[in-house]
C-alpha cells in the first residue's frame, strides 16, 4: 500500500537549496461518503445520502469563512491542499476550518488529496504554484465525480473565473459561492457573503458614471519588500497601532527603533490601519509635528455627518477631524513628540466587532439589498459599510460584523454581517456584547466536560481518609475569610499556638487537581477558559458549578479535600519551617471580611476562633511591614461595588470597594503561601515551573506620573521600587484622598504582571516588582484560575505524590499555555471593567448626579477627571465642541494647568472640581456618560 | 508545527506506524570480503567488511578474541549542502563507536582470536535515521562476509511528536527537536543491544515508543532475512547447484 514517489522542491532560505523529500502516495485514503461501496466508511463524516457534495476552492474558504460556519452549508469536502494554502495565508481561518472539520455536528470531511494516488498532480514546467494547486483541486473534484458516479452530485465552488472555466471544460459542475447561496434560498445567508473587495464590474460602472467623483482618499500601502528594506534602513518604524480611547482620530505607535511613541493624527495619516494592527510608520518632517495635546478629546460626533449609503459612496473627501490644526498658538511650535503616518500594514488585527447599524431611513422596497453603516461599540473602530437584505430586522439589534477589506477609494472599510446578538439596550444583550468583545466563552459546559465530574452528592470517602498522601487535619480549627456571599471558597486558614511559643500557621487551598485530571475534557476546557470572569451581575465559571460551589469549595462544617502549606512561625513572623501536604480539613466558619473584622475589633470576644484571628492579624502586620520595607508597593485601584436589585438586576447603588484589615490579613498569608510554593516548585523543576512576574516599569512609562507629581509639588523617586514606595508614602497632601489618588495614578503606569514558564527567562527576570519578591506564582485560587491548577500539579509532583503530566516536558506547549492564561486574564479584567461601565450607565441613566471629581490629566480643550465615589473616569470639555473655541484656553505643560486666556480661571492637575454626571445619547444606540463642569 | 495531521498522515504521507520503503543489496563492493547497500527511503548507506584478517597493529592483538573496528563517515555529497568534512568529528566518532559496539555484541569474536575485522560504513545520502541504516547495512555486510554471528542485528528509530509515537523518523521529523529513540535488537534472541535517546520522555510514553521501535526492528529483520535468502538462492543458482 505504499507508493514511493520522490520529488524535488526548491526552497529559498537566504540561498537556494534543493530539498528532496519523500512523498508517499497511498491507496487507503477514502472518500468519506458512507454510501460508497468501494471505500472503507468507518471514518466517513458526510451525510448518509448527500445530494450534493461541495468542494471548496481556497479563496472561498479564506474569504467566506463566516458563511461556511453557518449550518446551512454542509456536506463539504475540504481538500488537504486547500487546508495547506489556507494555513499559509491565514492561521486564524485555518483554525476555524479545522474546528469545523472536527465538529461532530457538522459534515465536513478532510480529503488528503495530496497523498492519494489518483489525485496527486505533478508540477508542470512553467506552471505557477497557484495554478498547480487549482489544478489539484479540479483533479480531486473530478476524481470525486467519477468515484461517486451517480450517488451524489459533486459541486466545485470557486470564485476564480479561470478555475471555474477550466473545471467546466473538464466536465465538473462548478459555481461561484454567490450563485450557490442563492440556490439555497435563504435570505439571511446572503448577508454573510463577503463581497469581493472591488467588484470590477461595479467599479467600472461607477467610474464611467461619475469619473470626477472618484477620488483616492488614502495613500497606497507600500509593498512588503519596500517596507522591509525601509525598516532596515531606518526610514520606517514598525510598531503596534493603538488608537486613543477618547479620540479615534489620534493613534500611537510604540516604536522600538525610536524609543518613543509616534503620534498619528487623523484617519488620512492612519491610512486604513485599525487598532492593534502592526504597521510601518514614516515620520513626518519635524515642522509638521504637532503639539501633543492640541487635539485632545476630539469627539466623534462631529465627523461624518453626511453619510452616503449608495455603493459608490467612496467619494467622500477625507475630513480632517482635528479641531484646530495649526490654529492654536502652540501648534506652530515644534513639539518633542514625533508624529508620523502609516505607510503600510504588516499584520492586520481585524476581527469581529459588536455594534449596531446607524439608523437610516428604510429604503423603498424593503427586502432588497440595502447598504448600511455599522457603528461599532468600540469607539476606536471606524464605521463599517455592510450590505444586508434584512435591514428591517437589524436596525434595532446588536449585531456582529467582520471587516473584509478597505479600499483606497473608500472612506470606510467594508465588511459583512455575521450574526445577531439581541435587542439593543437589553441588559443580557449588552452583557453578551461585553463577553464577545473580550473573547470570553460563556457557553454552558459540554456533556463530555460534565461527565468528568464526580457523582453528586459528593463527600469525603474512606479511601481519601486512608490515602497515605493525605493528612487528616480535620481536628484543626480552620476557617475561611472571603467577600460576603462568596460561594467559590478556595482558601482557608488556621493558626495554632504551639507550646514553644511559636505559631503553626496553615493555608489550605481547595484540592481542585484531585478532581481535574490532566488530559480530560474538563481539564482542556478549564485550560481554554483560563480564569473565571466576574461581571457585575454574573460570574462565568472556569469549572462547572458543582465543583466551583460545592465539591471544591471549602465551606463551613463540611469535610473537604485541600492542599495545605503549613509554616511554623515565631511570634516575630519568621518562618522556621515550611511543610506542604495534601489534607482533609473541616472548616469551622466561613466568615466575611466584615465579620472577621468585627470579631477582631470586638474586645469582649475571647473565643478560640477570635484569638486565632487576632494572632494571625498580628503576624500578618509584621509580615506586611517587612514586605513594605523590602520595597513592595502599596498600589490602589478604583474598584467599585454595585448593589444589585435581586429581581430586576438593576444596580441600586454604587460605591468604592472598602479594604479592611481583614482583607490585608488574608492577602498577606496568600502572598506568603504563593512565595513558598514558588520556591518549592522552582527548586524541583527549574525549567518548567509556571511563575508570575511583574517587569520593572521603564522610565518612559513612569514619565506621566512624574510630571503630574511634579506639578503638584510632590517629588517621587522611581529609582527602585523601595524608593517609589517610600516617596508614595511621603506624598501626603492636604486632603485624605490625595495619597490614594497618587497611588491610583502610579498603578496605571505599571506594567501588567504576567505568567511565564521559568525555562523561558533567566532568574533575574523572574522578579515581581510590585511585591518586591524574587519569585512569585499563583497557588491559592485553583477554583477560579487555571494557573493555580498547574502550580498545584507541579507542587504535587515535587512532593512525589503524582507524576508530572507530560505537558511540562514540552516547553513550547507550556509557553503557549502561559500566553493563553495571560490573554484570558487580561480579557477577564477588561470584561469586568466593561461590565462595571455598563452598569454605571444603567445606574446614571435614571439618576443624573452632581458630585466631586479630581482632575487627572490636562488637555488643551479640557481635562480628564476621575470620580472617586463611583470610580468613573471621563473627559470634561471646557470649550463647546461645536465652536472649538481654540485660543480661549491656554495649557501649561510644565505646571500641568489649563488657564483661561484672561487669567480668570485656572485648573490644575489633581484639583477638586464639581461635576455633573448625566447619560446622553449623542449618537443613537451608543449612550455615554457625559461629564460637565458646574 | 504539525507533524501528524488530524487525518493521521505524516508530512511525507506515511501513517505514524509506517516505515519508509526499504531496499537492500549485497555484494556491491567486489574487493571487500562482504558488502551491502541499505536504503531506508532517502537514506542510503553502504557498508564494506574486511576480515577476519591479520591484526595490523600488533599491540592491539587479542589472544582470545577478534578485534572489531568500525569507521563511519558521511559522503560529502550526502546532504544537500556540501558542508560536512569527513571523519573525525564528534558525531562520526560517536556513531563509529555505537556501530562497533553493537556489531561486536553479535559477532562470535571468540572463534577468531588474534584477528581483526574492519567494518566501513559510509552514508551516501542522508535523510534521517542514518545510525539505524548503518547498523542494518553492517549486519548485511557481515553476513555477506560470512562472519559468524549470534543473530542478525537490526535497528530502527522511533520518535514522539504531536503526542503521537512515530516510527522511522525522516530528517524533517528528526530535526523537530522531539525525542528520538534508536533501538537495536537481536530479533531471534529478542534482546536489545542498542538503546539511545535524545531529549526527554515520560517513562510510560517511552515504553510505547520503544515498543514501536522494536516492532520496526523486527520488520527490518524480516526484510533482511528475505534479502539474505534471495542472495543465497542467487549464489546457488550461479554455482549451478
Amino acid at each position: 500500500m505504499l507508493h514511493n514517489k520522490s520529488f524535488v522542491r526548491k526552497t529559498k532560505s537566504g540561498k537556494i537549496t534543493k530539498n528532496v523529500r519523500e512523498h508517499y502516495l497511498r491507496d487507503d485514503i477514502y472518500c468519506g461518503v458512507p454510501a460508497c461501496k468501494s471505500c472503507d466508511s468507518s471514518a466517513a463524516r458526510l451525510s448518509a445520502c448527500p445530494s450534493t457534495i461541495l468542494i471548496l476552492d481556497t479563496n472561498v474558504v479564506l474569504n467566506q469563512i463566516d458563511l461556511i460556519e453557518n449550518p446551512a452549508i454542509d456536506d463539504v469536502v475540504v481538500l488537504s491542499i486547500v487546508l495547506q494554502e489556507v494555513r499559509n495565508k491565514n492561521m486564524a481561518v485555518y483554525n476555524r476550518v479545522r474546528a469545523l472539520c472536527s465538529n461532530s455536528a457538522r459534515k465536513f470531511f478532510v480529503f488528503s488529496n495530496e497523498h492519494h494516488k489518483d489525485t496527486f498532480v505533478q508540477d508542470m514546467a512553467g506552471e505557477s504554484k497557484n495554478d498547480r494547486n487549482d489544478r489539484a483541486i479540479r483533479v480531486a473534484a473530478q476524481w470525486y465525480q467519477n468515484h461517486l458516479g451517480g450517488v451524489a452530485k459533486v459541486l466545485l465552488i470557486t470564485n476564480d473565473r479561470e478555475n471555474k472555466r477550466k473545471a467546466m471544460e473538464m466536465g465538473i459542475s462548478a459555481e461561484t459561492i454567490e450563485t450557490y447561496v442563492k440556490t439555497l434560498g435563504q435570505q439571511d445567508l446572503l448577508d454573510l457573503l463577503v463581497r469581493p473587495p472591488s467588484e470590477d464590474v461595479v467599479m467600472e460602472e461607477v467610474e464611467d458614471l461619475r469619473p470626477s467623483k472618484r477620488k483616492v482618499i488614502y495613500a497606497e500601502h507600500k509593498p512588503m519588500s519596500e517596507i522591509t528594506s525601509g525598516l532596515h534602513r531606518g526610514i520606517y518604524h514598525q510598531g503596534k497601532l493603538r488608537v486613543n480611547r477618547y479620540n479615534p482620530f489620534e493613534a500611537y505607535v510604540g516604536s522600538e527603533s525610536i524609543g518613543d511613541e509616534i503620534i498619528i493624527y487623523d484617519r488620512t495619516n492612519m491610512n486604513r490601519a485599525f487598532d492593534g494592527d502592526i504597521v510601518a510608520v514614516e515620520l513626518l518632517p519635524q515642522e509638521q509635528w504637532q503639539e501633543e495635546n492640541s487635539l485632545s478629546l476630539a469627539d466623534e460626533e462631529h465627523e461624518e455627518e453626511d453619510v452616503h449609503l449608495v455603493p459608490g459612496s467612496a467619494d467622500d473627501a477625507p475630513r480632517t477631524a482635528n479641531p484646530g490644526q495649526g490654529s492654536g498658538a502652540n501648534a506652530d511650535l515644534p513639539s518633542s513628540r514625533p508624529s508620523g503616518r502609516v505607510v503600510g500594514i504588516i499584520k492586520r488585527n481585524w476581527h469581529s466587532y459588536c455594534g449596531s447599524l446607524e439608523p437610516m431611513p428604510m429604503p423603498a422596497g424593503d427586502g432588497g439589498v440595502a447598504h448600511a453603516l455599522f457603528v461599532s461599540k468600540d469607539r476606536r473602530i471606524p464605521k463599517i459599510r455592510i450590505q444586508t437584505r434584512q435591514l428591517g430586522n437589524l436596525v434595532s439589534k446588536r449585531i456582529v460584523v467582520t471587516v473584509d477589506s478597505w479600499d483606497r477609494m473608500s472612506r470606510y472599510p467594508s465588511g459583512h454581517y455575521v450574526r445577531t446578538i439581541g435587542e439593543i439596550g437589553d441588559r443580557d444583550t449588552e452583557s453578551e456584547v461585553v463577553l464577545i468583545e473580550n473573547d470570553i466563552d460563556a457557553r454552558p459546559f459540554s456533556s463530555q466536560v460534565l461527565a468528568c465530574l464526580p457523582p453528586l452528592p459528593w463527600s469525603v470517602s474512606s479511601e481519601d481518609l486512608a490515602n497515605p498522601i493525605r493528612q487528616d487535619l480535620r481536628h484543626i480549627r480552620a476557617f475561611s475569610v472571603d467577600p460576603p456571599g462568596c460561594k467559590d471558597i478556595d482558601d482557608a486558614l488556621h493558626c495554632t499556638a504551639l507550646p514553644n511559643g511559636n505559631f503553626e500557621v496553615g493555608v489550605h487551598i481547595a484540592d481542585v487537581t484531585n478532581f481535574v485530571h490532566p488530559g480530560t475534557p474538563l481539564d482542556d476546557e478549564a485550560s481554554q477558559r483560563g480564569t473565571s470572569v466576574y461581571l457585575v451581575e454574573r460570574r462565568i465559571d472556569m469549572l462547572p458549578k458543582p465543583l466551583t460551589e460545592d465539591i471544591c469549595s471549602l465551606r463551613a462544617d463540611v469535610e473537604r479535600l485541600a492542599f495545605s502549606v503549613i509554616w511554623e512561625m515565631t511570634p516575630e513572623a519568621e518562618i522556621i519551617s515550611t511543610r506542604y501536604t495534601k489534607s482533609i480539613i473541616k472548616s469551622c466558619a466561613a466568615l466575611s471580611y466584615i465579620e472577621a473584622q468585627a470579631r477582631m475589633d470586638d474586645s469582649r470576644l475571647v473565643d478560640p476562633l477570635t484569638t486565632d484571628l487576632r494572632n494571625m492579624n498580628a503576624l500578618a502586620k509584621i509580615m506586611r511591614q517587612r514586605r513594605i520595607e523590602r520595597g513592595a508597593l502599596t498600589l490602589a485601584s478604583a474598584e467599585v461595588k454595585f448593589q444589585i436589585d435581586t429581581e430586576t438586576h438593576d444596580p441600586l447603588d454604587i460605591g468604592m470597594y472598602q479594604i479592611r484589615e481583614a482583607n490585608q490579613m488574608v492577602e498577606e498569608f496568600m502572598l506568603a503561601a504563593n512565595v513558598s510554593v514558588a520556591e518549592k516548585i522552582l527548586k524541583h523543576f527549574p525549567v518548567c515551573s509556571l511563575l508570575r512576574r511583574h517587569p520593572t516599569p521603564t522610565k518612559e512609562m513612569l514619565e506621566p506620573l512624574l510630571r503630574t507629581a511634579a506639578a503638584v509639588g510632590v517629588n517621587l523617586d522611581v529609582s527602585t521600587s523601595r524608593a517609589l514606595a517610600d516617596s508614595l508614602d511621603r506624598a501626603v497632601g492636604d486632603d485624605p484622598y490625595f495619597n490614594k489618588l497618587i497611588r491610583i495614578l502610579a498603578t496605571r503606569c505599571m506594567t501588567q504582571a504576567v505568567y511565564f514558564c521559568s525555562g523561558d527567562l533567566s532568574p533575574p527576570e523572574y522578579h515581581h516588582y510590585g511585591l518586591a519578591a524574587p519569585l512569585y506564582t499563583h497557588f491559592t485560587s485553583p477554583i477560579r484560575r487555571y494557573a493555580d491548577v498547574i502550580v498545584h500539579r507541579l507542587l504535587a509532583a515535587s512532593l512525589g505524590i503524582y507524576k508530572l503530566p507530560t505537558v511540562f516536558q514540552d516547553a513550547a506547549q507550556l509557553t503557549s499555555i502561559a500566553d493563553n492564561l495571560n490573554y484570558r486574564h487580561r480579557n477577564a479584567q477588561m470584561a469586568s471593567r466593561s461590565s462595571v461601565e455598563l452598569h454605571t450607565l444603567v445606574y446614571f441613566r435614571k439618576r443624573p448626579t452632581d458630585t466631586e471629581a479630581r482632575i487627572v490629566k490636562i488637555r488643551s480643550n479640557g481635562f480628564i477627571v476621575f470620580v472617586p465615589k463611583y470610580g468613573i473616569e471621563g473627559p470634561v470639555y471646557l470649550t463647546e465642541r461645536s465652536e472649538k473655541g481654540e485660543g480661549e484656553w491656554f495649557m501649561d505643560e510644565q505646571q500641568q494647568q489649563i488657564r483661561k486666556m484672561d487669567g480668570s480661571v485656572t485648573y490644575g492637575v489633581l484639583q477638586k472640581v464639581q461635576i455633573h454626571l448625566e447619560v446622553v445619547e449623542p449618537q443613537p444606540n451608543r449612550p455615554k456618560l457625559q461629564l460637565t463642569l458646574i | 508545527m504539525e507533524y501528524v495531521s488530524p487525518e493521521g498522515l505524516r508530512i511525507d504521507g506515511r501513517r505514524p506506524m509506517e516505515m519508509r520503503k526499504l531496499h537492500a543489496e549485497m555484494g556491491v563492493v567486489a574487493k571487500a570480503d562482504g558488502s551491502a547497500v541499505f536504503v531506508m527511503g532517502n537514506t542510503k548507506v553502504i557498508a564494506a567488511v574486511y576480515g577476519p584478517r591479520e591484526v595490523q597493529n600488533r599491540s592491539q592483538q587479542m589472544s582470545d578474541q577478534a578485534l572489531v573496528r568500525c569507521e563511519y563517515s558521511m559522503a560529502n555529497f550526502s546532504t544537500g549542502d556540501r558542508m560536512r568534512k569527513g571523519k573525525g568529528d564528534r558525531r562520526s566518532t560517536e556513531i563509529s563507536l555505537v556501530v562497533r559496539q553493537t556489531m561486536e555484541a553479535c559477532i562470535l569474536t571468540h572463534l577468531m582470536p588474534r584477528s581483526q575485522i574492519d567494518i566501513y560504513v559510509q552514508v551516501l545520502q542522508a535523510d534521517g535515521g542514518t545510525r539505524c541504516a548503518c547498523i542494518n547495512a553492517a549486519t548485511l555486510a557481515l553476513a555477506d562476509a560470512a562472519i559468524p554471528m549470534r543473530d542478525l542485528v537490526t535497528s530502527c528509530s522511533a520518535g514522539y511528536l504531536n503526542s503521537t509515537p512515530l516510527l522511522d523518523l525522516n530528517y524533517v521529523e528528526d530535526s523537530a527537536g522531539g525525542p528520538d529513540v534508536t533501538v537495536g535488537i537481536l530479533p531471534k534472541m529478542d534482546k536489545v543491544t542498542l538503546l539511545q535517546m535524545d531529549s526527554k520522555l515520560p517513562i510510560d510514553t517511552f515504553d510505547n515508543v520503544m515498543q514501536l521501535a522494536i516492532e520496526g526492528c523486527k520488520a527490518v529483520a524480516t526484510y533482511i532475512r528475505e534479502v539474505l535468502l534471495e542472495n543465497t538462492k542467487q549464489l546457488e543458482y550461479h554455482r549451478g547447484v
